[in-house]
């Protein structure tokens, strides 16, 4: 069973056809790349995946379940979790209150009016927890508006990483970073255990590459090579999107 | 936190032994009038202000409790039902409301319920034969809630009193709640916070009935306090003004709308004893309001007094 | 049957002052995003300009046309000037600027109950358009049938000012996508303050218009305000013909409610709006939900 099948996607706003019959399978505990040049509907093809769009024919399915027809907040209930490629955090909190957030919004705790959330000991245990994964632990109180750029995206990632994801979706991680903090990243995503699944979008190859272990290649919303590694990079047809223009 | 325990038991006392110190009948009644347009403000702040969902017909709501009140009472009914009656029907018409409004967020929340506020103004002026028009329901005598008449000021001001308390109790346990939590966060990153696992439209209803629900308490004190509803409290102008308690004294804060309540009150009771031109200066403060101090009086004030207080000890942020 | 008629050819003339009054308010909201609360308050502005150049309270009495005329002038300044002096400060702060022509709306009725009183002002009906047509049993007043001609040929004139003029194609291209706009090197502020005044001016020619059938009065504004809105929900923001074809559903209702069910009439002008908000939230011709 995979642990990610799309079938047949088709997504078209207007007369523009941005996921064009996408259809593709990751294995449990793969590392998948998907590339593309820009305008290639990567992201609109996570927006589908999530729900945040919906896709106008196809299906989508996790971990064999049909989920193509489940409310895009009810996704990360089953198991899929995404960061997003333009930061979207809460800026006027901590970073623990961000992280916090994350793991409330899989209890049924987050419906509750009358508790104080800052005296929910085992909930501030796990959002610790989840810090000291990604190295943030130190800064944990720390209001987000005072963190550099890098240490928002590791924040991106804890809260993902919270919410203990089957299915683990990362919208350019390494975007804007420097040389420095992609290796932090880098490493941060290698500690990621093989029980979950990961799905990245990535611009940045030479990072992007090595994590990867199998690429699917997408160029005017189609899947135009898909394979391992090797496959990939050797196939002409990679060659003539990229350089083709 | 010992300052803040000082100024909290400082503000208690003073509430308490207000009609004490504080003389006449008519000085007594305008700090009803803050507490019972506290509460109303406090109940516009949850979604406004914790919500982002501005509302520009909550007064509707609020003249809804009202006029069922009088319409009750009129009607034969006791206090007690006439009280359980526009609860009930407040947040009827709230759901109803806010299924409506949250078609939309931002401009587009704005839109319907300003739509919606005065579609409810014009249904209490023109449906005569149930709000008796412009002239407006009058009530008579208040009710005696465990036995005690509260029909005189300073009774009534005590009554008002333990409602506000109970609703600034409740809204501060509502913003330290995990719900409230969530609710800010569909304010700053909605979109973010249903990838997150919540449904972020049930989050805003239920928002927007917590509001009702303090909207229409407040309704039900402005109706006793003044025996009288007639549409003009349902008018744009109305919803405005606690629009501009809210604001001016700093939307998503606890103590903003208190502050806000007693400001507009206050400046509305001292400029209508001199001229009738209320509405203008309402505007004003307004337009001035919004362009010079967005944030609002009490974030303003804190925020320059911890700059002052940081830079005489010299510490950084 | 000649009751129905009457009442037709009056819910035209309202809907075409609507049109009047809502085309304006459409082109604001899908230029600037933003719905501009003022719009009632320059009707009504534009109302008591006229009813006073006419009435020859400054010596001089005017013509109903001219005075039409010079009042949609005034009030179009008006808008420019708050355009360019209040609404221009909070650039891109969309909230902001809502609640700036909400606090406008309040010291302008105040303003006009200060300077007019509190008494309503009645408008007489223009000399030439003073008598009535007769069509077998139904006897029309000339007038109302002048407006729905007025209110034609401003549509047919707005119409062509969108689609055939360089202004028309940028306002067209600011409504659809203003970063774009702002991008293919259109003063997208420049134009802010330029469709501000033109909807200003409408709105309140709308208001001489109107004067001999609403009259003049304190809480005009508040009147049509809403109905504005209800408008602009229905047909879709930015869109003429969203207007237009919301304008005549909102006269016909409107006029129709009144007769038949005078307690409720403004109620029943809440169902289209309510059903357009359930099945079409960007409205019937809108091009973005707001």
């Amino acid at each position: 069973m995979s642990a990610l099948t799309v079938n047949n996607l088709r997504k078209s706003f207007g007369g523009l056809h941005v996921t064009r019959n996408v259809t593709f399978e990751v294995a449990p505990g793969e590392r998948r790349l998907i590339i593309g040049p820009n305008g290639a509907g990567k992201t609109t093809l996570f927006n589908l995946i999530t729900g945040e769009l919906t896709p106008d024919s196809g299906s989508i399915a996790l971990f064999g379940e049909d989920i193509t027809r489940v409310p895009s907040c009810r996704r990360p209930h089953l198991g899929m979790a995404r960061t997003y490629q333009i930061i979207t955090l809460f800026p006027h909190d901590t970073i623990l209150h961000n992280v916090s957030l994350a793991l409330l919004g899989l209890t049924p705790m987050r419906w509750n009016p009358l508790i104080n959330m800052r005296r929910q000991r085992h909930l501030q245990e796990q959002a610790h927890e989840a810090l000291r994964r990604v190295g943030l632990a130190d800064i944990a109180e720390r209001p987000l508006a005072q963190t550099s750029y890098g240490e928002r995206r590791r924040v991106e990632i804890a809260m993902a990483l919270a919410q203990n994801p089957r299915l683990l979706l990362l919208d350019e991680p390494f975007a804007g970073l420097s040389i420095d903090e992609r290796q932090d990243v880098r490493q941060l995503l290698m500690t990621i255990p093989r029980d979950v699944t990961i799905v990245m979008i990535e611009h940045n190859m030479d990072v992007a590459l090595e994590f990867a272990e199998r690429i699917t290649l997408l160029h005017f919303g189609e899947v135009i090579v898909e394979g391992t590694r090797a496959e990939v990079v050797a196939d002409p047809r990679t060659r003539e999107v990229y350089l083709g223009h | 936190m010992r300052r803040h325990q000082i100024a909290l038991l400082a503000a208690a006392v003073a509430l308490v032994t207000l009609p004490y110190w504080m003389s006449g009948v008519y000085y007594i009644n305008v700090a009803s009038q803050i507490l019972f347009f506290a509460v109303f403000a406090l109940g516009l702040n949850i979604i406004a202000g914790y919500g982002g969902l501005v509302s520009l017909g909550h007064a509707a709501l609020f003249g809804i409790s009202a006029y069922v009140v009088g319409y009750l009472l009129q009607h034969g009914f006791g206090h007690a039902s006439a009280i359980l009656g526009a609860l009930l029907a407040g947040l009827a018409a709230t759901a109803v409301y806010a299924a409506l409004a949250l078609r939309a967020t931002g401009i587009g929340f704005i839109m319907i319920t300003l739509a919606l506020g005065e579609i409810l103004w014009g249904l209490a002026y023109r449906w005569i034969s149930v709000t008796n028009g412009d002239n407006g329901i009058n009530l008579h005598g208040r009710p005696q809630p465990f036995g005690i008449d509260i029909n005189s000021a300073t009774a009534f001001y005590y009554a008002t009193l333990i409602v506000f308390v109970a609703a600034v109790a409740a809204v501060a346990v509502f913003v330290r709640s995990p719900l409230g939590a969530a609710l800010m966060g569909t304010r700053d990153q909605p979109r973010r916070m249903n990838a997150l696992g919540y449904h972020v439209w049930a989050i805003r209803f239920w928002a927007c009935m917590f509001s009702g629900l303090l909207t229409s308490v407040a309704g039900i004190l402005f109706v006793y306090y003044t025996q009288f509803i007639s549409p003009q409290t349902l008018a744009l102008t109305s919803s405005a003004e606690v629009l501009l308690m809210v604001i001016a004294g700093g939307a998503g804060t606890l103590l903003g709308p208190i502050v806000g309540a007693g400001l507009v009150v206050v400046v509305k009771s001292v400029v209508s004893g001199f001229i009738e031109r209320w509405n203008f200066l309402l505007g004003a403060i307004f337009v001035a309001i919004v362009i010079l101090m967005p944030e609002g009086l009490v974030p303003g004030t804190v925020r320059l007094w911890r700059r002052a207080w940081q830079g005489k000890n010299g510490t950084s942020p | 049957m000649t009751f129905w008629l009457v009442l037709t050819v009056n819910s035209i003339t309202f809907g075409g002052l609507l049109f009047l009054l809502s085309a304006g308010f459409s082109l604001i909201f899908g230029l600037m995003r933003i719905p501009n609360l003022t719009h009632g308050s320059l009707f009504m502005l534009g109302a008591y300009f006229g009813a006073t150049f006419i009435g020859g309270y400054l010596t001089l009495q005017f013509d109903f046309w001219v005075a039409a005329v010079l009042a949609a002038l005034s009030v179009a300044v008006f808008g420019a000037v708050i355009e360019r002096l209040l609404l221009r400060q909070l650039p891109g702060q969309q909230m902001a600027q809502v609640l700036v022509t909400l606090g406008i709306s309040f010291m302008v009725a105040d303003f006009c109950l200060l300077l007019w009183g509190g008494d309503p002002i009645n408008v007489a009906t223009p000399q030439g358009l003073a008598g009535f047509v007769r069509a077998g049993p139904a006897v029309f007043p000339l007038y109302r049938l002048g407006v729905i001609a007025i209110a034609a040929a401003i549509a047919a004139a707005l119409w062509l000012l969108l689609d055939r003029t360089r202004l028309g194609a940028m306002i067209r291209a600011g409504v659809d996508d203003p970063d774009m706009a702002r991008v293919v090197g259109i003063r997208v502020s420049q134009l802010f303050t330029i469709v501000f005044a033109l909807g200003a001016g409408l709105a309140a020619f709308a208001g001489v218009v109107g004067a001999p059938i609403l009259s003049v009065y304190p809480g005009l504004d508040q009147d049509m305000l809403p109905l504005a809105l209800v408008v602009v929900i229905l047909g879709g923001s930015g869109s003429l013909l969203g207007s237009f074809v919301g304008s005549i559903i909102i006269g016909f209702i409107y006029n129709f409610g009144q007769a038949l069910f005078p307690e409720l009439a403004y109620f029943v002008l809440f169902l289209p709006m309510l059903l357009v908000l359930i099945l079409r939230p960007q409205g019937l011709f809108g091009r973005f939900v707001p």
